[in-house]
This record gives C-alpha cells, sequence and structure tokens, in this order.
C-alpha cells in the first residue's frame, strides 16, 4: 500500500512537464518509479525562491521606488489617512499599474509573480500603498483582461495601465462573506441599465474613476442573475461615507451609493448573469495578492526591527543578543519563510495553470496570522519606541489585522480549504 | 569621426558592477579584500552616465538625430544584469565583454585599452562620438579609467561634470566641472570622453515596460582575445583593513571648553 502510494506521486504528470516549459527541460523524466538526481538537476526544478531575470528586476525597481519615494511619505499618509496622489501618479509612471497588462494595451506585460512581487516589495514600505495596486492589478485589471471583450479591453486597460484607478465593488452592508447575497439592483430601461443599491468597504474608491460593480439583473435567479457592471465616477457614483480605520489608513475605504446610476449596456463586462462566476475566479486570485501583501509587511517589520535591537543595549549587551530574543527572531523568521513559500508557490501555480484555490487560500490564510504574530512581535522587541507612532512598528501591527478578513475571512479560507480535504479524504 | 546633421550621434557609456552602495562591508578573513558574497549592482556614477546619454536623446529628439546609446561592461557572466538595467533605462543595446568568474577583477588600464578596442571596432560601423562614464567606482574608488581612456585615444576629456551642453552645429561641448575649489568651465571638442559626478542629474527607475522592453535588445558577447587586450593586473593588493573603530568622545560644559578642546586638537579658526 505505501509502495504503491509511492509509485502514484513520483510518476510524472504529463501536464506539470509541458508547464514547466518556463524553466529549459533538457530531457523528460525517467520512466522509472524511483528519481535519479540527474532528474532534478537538468529537469530545471529551481527553489520557490529564484526568479527569473525580470522578476528580479522588478523586485529591484520597486524597492527602489518603494524606498526613495513611498517611504519618506509613510507616516504623514497614515495620520491623514490619505493617499499622496504623487505616489499613485509614481505608481502609475512605473508601469505597476498594468503589471500583466499587453504592451500593447498599454501595460508592463509582466507575469503574474511579477505582480506579486511588486505587492510584496510595496508592502514591505506601506501596506496600504501595496493594497491600492494589489486591487487596481489582481482584481480591476484581471477581470478585463479575462471577460471583457476586445473592444471593451481596448478601451478600458490602457486607461486603467496609465493613468485611472480602478475599484472592484462586490461588498454591501448586508453582504460580506455572503457575497452572493447581495442587493444591489439593475434595471434595464431602453439600452441602458440603470443600478441602485450600495457597496460597502470599497477599496480605491475615493481616488478611482473606474469601478466595477456587481448588482443583481434578476433577484428571482438569485445568484445566477448576478452581474459585472464597468462605471465611471462621472456616472454619478457618490461616495456616501470614507471609513477611519484601524490600519491600512492611507487606503480610502468608502461606503458607495448609487442613485438611479445609468450605465450604457456596452458596460456590461462577461455577459448577463456571469457575475458570479467572474467574482468567484478573480477573488481566488487576488487571495495571493493579499498573501503578498501580508508577506511584505512581515517582513518589514521585521526588518525595521531587529537591526534595532542590536544597537540597543541593556545590561551592557544588545537586547538582540539575549538568547530569547534571538530564539524569538529564528522562529518569526521560520514563519516568514513559510508564509514566503506558501504565497510564492501558489503564485507559480497559477502561472502554469495548475490548480491553485486550496494553495490560494492556504497563502492568505497563513500570511495574515504570520503578519500580526511577527508585526505584533517586532513592536515587544523594540520596547517603548515600538509602541510610539514615530518609528513605524506599531503601523505594522495595525495594518496587519485586516489581512485576516478582507478578500475572505479567515473562517472562510479555513472552509475553503476544509472542502479540499473532505474532498480528498471523505467518502 | 564627427556628427553633422544628417548623422547619428554615438555614444558609448562603459557601466561597471560593484558592490550595491547600501550593503554593510566587511573585510575578509585573509585581509586581502572585502566580502563579496554580497548584493551588487550599477556603480552609482555610471548609473549617472546612462541617465545622461538617455536624456541627452530626449534633449536632442526634438530635431531629427536619431542618437544611439550603447552599454558597455567588462566583467564575469554576472555583469550582464548590470547591462540589463542600462538597457532597461534606455540604451538601445549593450556589449558584454566577459571574462572567466575567477578572473581578478580588471584594472582601470586594462578596462580603458578593452573600451578603446570596442570603439575601434566600432569604427567599422558609425563609430563613437561620446563616452560617458562614472569618475569613478565605488568598490575600489581610483577614479582613472575615463581620464586614461581619452588619453589612450587622444581625445579631449571633461571629467567630474556636472552640466553637459553639447552644439552639435559646432562639434563640441560646454562642460560644468566640480573641482575642489569650485566650479570650473570647460570646452571640449567631439569626439570626447566625459565622466561623471554625483550632481549631474538623478537617475530615473526602470520602470516595468522598460524592464521587459530590455529583454529584446541586442547584447553582444566579446572576450578579450576578440579585443585583442591583456587584462593581466598591473598591481597586487598587499593588505586590506577595517578602518580603526570609532573611539567615544566626550561632553563639553561649555562653548570655552568646546573651543579649548578644539585648539588641542590642532583646528585653528580659518
Amino acid at each position: 500500500m505505501f509502495r504503491n502510494s509511492i509509485t502514484r506521486s513520483l510518476a510524472p504528470s504529463t501536464r506539470s512537464l509541458r508547464a514547466q516549459a518556463q524553466w529549459s527541460i533538457v530531457r523528460p523524466f525517467s520512466a522509472s518509479t524511483s528519481r535519479l538526481n540527474s532528474d532534478y538537476s537538468e529537469s530545471g526544478f529551481k527553489p520557490l525562491d529564484m526568479f527569473t531575470e525580470e522578476e528580479e528586476m522588478i523586485r529591484e525597481t520597486v524597492q527602489r521606488f518603494a524606498n526613495e519615494v513611498i517611504q519618506p511619505k509613510v507616516r504623514e499618509m497614515d495620520e491623514n489617512e490619505q493617499m499622496d496622489p504623487v505616489i499613485i501618479k509614481g505608481l502609475f509612471e512605473q508601469g505597476l499599474m498594468g503589471i500583466e497588462t499587453s504592451a500593447a494595451h498599454g501595460g508592463s506585460e509582466s507575469s503574474f509573480t511579477s505582480a506579486i512581487i511588486a505587492i510584496e516589495e510595496l508592502a514591505k514600505v506601506d501596506p496600504s500603498v501595496s493594497v491600492l495596486c494589489d486591487v487596481h492589478n489582481t482584481l480591476v485589471n484581471t477581470v478585463l483582461r479575462k471577460y471583457a471583450t476586445e473592444a471593451q479591453k481596448a478601451k478600458w486597460l490602457p486607461l486603467l495601465a496609465t493613468e485611472q484607478l480602478g475599484s472592484f465593488c462586490l461588498s454591501e452592508p448586508a453582504s460580506g462573506s455572503d457575497a452572493f447575497a447581495l442587493q444591489t439592483r439593475a434595471k434595464k430601461v431602453g439600452d441602458d441599465w440603470v443600478l441602485n443599491g450600495t457597496k460597502m468597504w470599497i477599496t480605491n474608491s475615493y481616488e478611482a474613476d473606474i469601478f466595477l460593480i456587481f448588482a443583481n439583473v434578476d433577484p428571482s435567479k438569485g445568484y445566477k442573475g448576478i452581474t459585472c457592471f464597468l462605471a465611471t465616477k462621472d456616472m454619478g457614483i457618490q461616495i456616501a461615507k470614507k471609513e477611519q480605520k484601524l490600519g491600512i489608513r492611507a487606503s480610502s475605504t468608502c461606503t458607495l451609493n448609487f442613485d438611479d446610476l445609468k450605465i450604457p449596456s456596452e458596460n456590461v463586462i462577461g455577459g448577463e448573469g456571469k457575475g458570479y462566476k467572474i467574482a468567484i475566479e478573480i477573488l481566488n486570485e487576488g487571495r495571493i495578492g493579499i498573501a503578498a501583501q501580508m508577506l511584505g509587511l512581515a517582513r518589514g517589520a521585521f526588518s525595521l526591527s531587529v537591526p534595532y535591537t542590536y544597537t540597543r543595549s541593556q545590561f551592557s549587551q544588545p537586547v538582540g543578543t539575549f538568547q530569547s530574543m534571538a530564539h524569538s527572531f529564528a522562529s518569526a523568521a521560520t514563519r516568514i519563510e513559510t508564509a514566503k513559500l506558501l504565497t510564492y508557490n501558489a503564485a507559480r501555480r497559477k502561472e502554469h495553470g495548475l490548480p491553485f484555490v486550496k494553495e490560494a487560500a492556504m497563502a492568505k490564510w497563513w500570511s495574515s496570522k504570520v503578519a500580526q504574530e511577527v508585526s505584533g512581535d517586532a513592536i515587544e522587541w523594540m520596547g517603548g519606541v515600538g509602541f510610539t507612532r514615530e518609528t513605524g512598528a506599531e503601523k505594522y501591527w495595525r495594518d496587519s489585522k485586516i489581512g485576516a478578513i478582507y478578500e475572505g475571512t479567515s473562517n472562510i479560507q479555513l472552509q475553503t480549504i476544509a472542502k479540499f480535504i473532505k474532498e480528498e479524504y471523505g467518502s | 569621426m564627427h556628427p553633422s546633421s544628417a548623422r547619428l550621434l554615438n555614444i558609448l557609456v562603459p557601466v561597471k558592477r560593484a558592490v550595491d552602495y547600501a550593503v554593510k562591508i566587511r573585510v575578509n578573513p585573509q585581509q586581502t579584500g572585502i566580502d563579496l558574497n554580497v548584493k551588487h549592482s550599477m556603480n552609482p556614477f555610471d548609473e549617472i552616465a546612462v541617465e545622461e546619454a538617455v536624456r541627452i536623446r530626449e534633449r536632442l529628439s526634438k530635431g531629427s538625430e536619431p542618437v544611439t546609446i550603447t552599454a558597455l561592461t567588462i566583467g564575469p557572466a554576472k555583469s550582464i544584469e548590470t547591462l540589463r538595467t542600462a538597457l532597461a533605462m534606455g540604451a538601445d543595446s549593450a556589449v558584454h565583454v566577459e571574462i572567466p568568474e575567477s578572473a581578478p577583477a580588471p584594472e582601470p588600464l586594462g578596462v580603458a585599452k578593452a573600451i578603446k578596442a570596442v570603439i575601434e571596432k566600432q569604427k567599422e560601423k558609425e563609430g563613437v562620438d561620446m563616452v560617458i562614464l562614472g569618475k569613478q567606482a565605488i568598490d575600489d574608488d581610483l577614479g582613472q579609467t575615463g581620464q586614461m581612456l581619452a588619453s589612450l585615444l587622444g581625445w579631449g576629456q571633461a571629467t567630474f561634470a556636472s552640466k553637459v551642453e553639447l552644439d552639435l552645429d559646432a562639434k563640441n561641448a560646454t562642460v560644468t566641472r566640480e573641482i575642489d575649489g569650485g566650479l570650473e568651465q570647460v570646452r571640449v571638442k567631439f569626439p570626447m570622453v566625459i565622466t561623471t559626478d554625483l550632481r549631474l542629474n538623478e537617475p530615473r527607475y526602470a520602470s516595468l515596460p522598460n524592464i521587459m522592453k530590455a529583454k529584446k535588445k541586442p547584447v553582444t558577447k566579446l572576450t578579450p582575445t576578440d579585443l585583442g587586450v591583456s587584462l593581466e593586473p598591473q598591481m597586487e593588493v598587499i593588505k586590506v583593513v577595517e578602518p580603526p573603530k570609532r573611539v567615544g568622545g566626550s561632553k563639553v560644559e561649555s562653548v570655552d571648553e568646546l573651543v579649548e578642546k578644539l585648539k588641542t586638537a590642532g583646528f585653528t579658526a580659518v
């Protein structure tokens, strides 16, 4: 029985072989059930934290941009609960707002992993800026790239890649986790759709020009009536309230009102009744983005606090050299490593067309947990100064809390993972 | 080779892969050098050089002068990363003079000879009108390559440039140089060698679309043998040690005490 399970797990899946083509395969796996050393060295299996040259360059560029342009404004934006327009403009100029968009549509035509890298490096400096970039890329841009018609892509993707911020409007006062109980209604009136309803907890909405709004065209069909509409701010979207939050304060989170909002029928994305499918699929991807944000946050907290502990001395030694502190660092670094591997494995699986829903849920749930733990520890490592708003350590901890809540709460992630387990092990 | 209005302006920008400026340098246990197992990136002064070349092109593109920018590096296989950065910043093509990983770091005279050889190869095509390079590399701080190159080529040189203004019709450039006493302006004819100083410009970030475009730009590979150049080191590093550790200072109670202490230490008023 044990032997059978080994042979089954070692038999190469031809689908994954083809998918590995990105890393050059010199020869296919040997047909035997045991792996030869040469299978690994020649087949191109590389560690998860090894990236292509372009991906490394992108990481470097985003790191520099984040350190030089964003870092000086982080505290001010957090205190004022306001994203600096200079930063949004900078993100557009760096090509970070159309990372996967094709060059023909004005984008950077990079890989999904490149987007994940960018989100991670932005979060290391400011998780608020990171989520702005994440929602814009992995939710708004991806919906259009996957489900829009060629004409719609040609019209909207260039704007989104170069100048206009996007927002993803699904949640409502009465529907968060139970997303598809949404109540925003869309009625066909002539050639237009007229939307009425309220959306809540909408990221980027204060600064956005382009909104993807999920509304039901036929409640009698239940979730099958949910449709995705693209609206622009000037069609009459009203910002009813801007939330004052515990963390990611510079990221705008607003309640939006639609009062007979008129949207031309050519702005229906993916077709009537397809909104449910679009939202589900897109949120699976978005999960990896949030995992990357939380990973970057944890790394940011860690690299802010640990060096400090080697300069702060008490009882004639740097506090970072006390054994308990050192062990604490080791434990945190290990957990950050796990979050990193989960996140990048999920990203690579998605890139290679492999099933990734379970891995994405695991990455998001786990990364948000690690982020909260590590950023909390980081404050304690720094002692009193960690508790003041001046150093920036406490900001990471406040920012981390949302990781367990948005884009699918931790309970929802666990539920998703549990479903896979039941399928695999249950009867 | 002099540029005329119907011809291209060809700029060559040699760049060096050096230890990143932010790295905490550590001397190796043998005291023969520093630990090189650290992050490397393009020498900051070379970034300024690439940026200046790109800005020259942007300024001239308003007319009908197409400008080509070629990046060049002499280094092991890993140096290709530095060329990619130059390409992503706006260089059109690159030349990689590859040396073995185990080879000693090239010295300025060897580098200058190699650059000269590349320029001579280019003469067979459209030639090089201008070489812009960093005034020094931040790893060895030697600051000799530009000057040696100009001398080997018999070209004019304008070093420590903080401002460069080209006059293509008059076939020269007016360069403001940062010198110890202040600023000096020189006029230098084409073809010329310019070395960059810190305040010449602030280099742009390589944006994502440019990084992706850089993938498709051509890179020519050469070896020192192809160029007929020997990179044998002329210098031998005998010893490298860390600077003495900082000793603590002392606090003073009054301005008078401060002045006294300064006098004793040998600091007199100017």
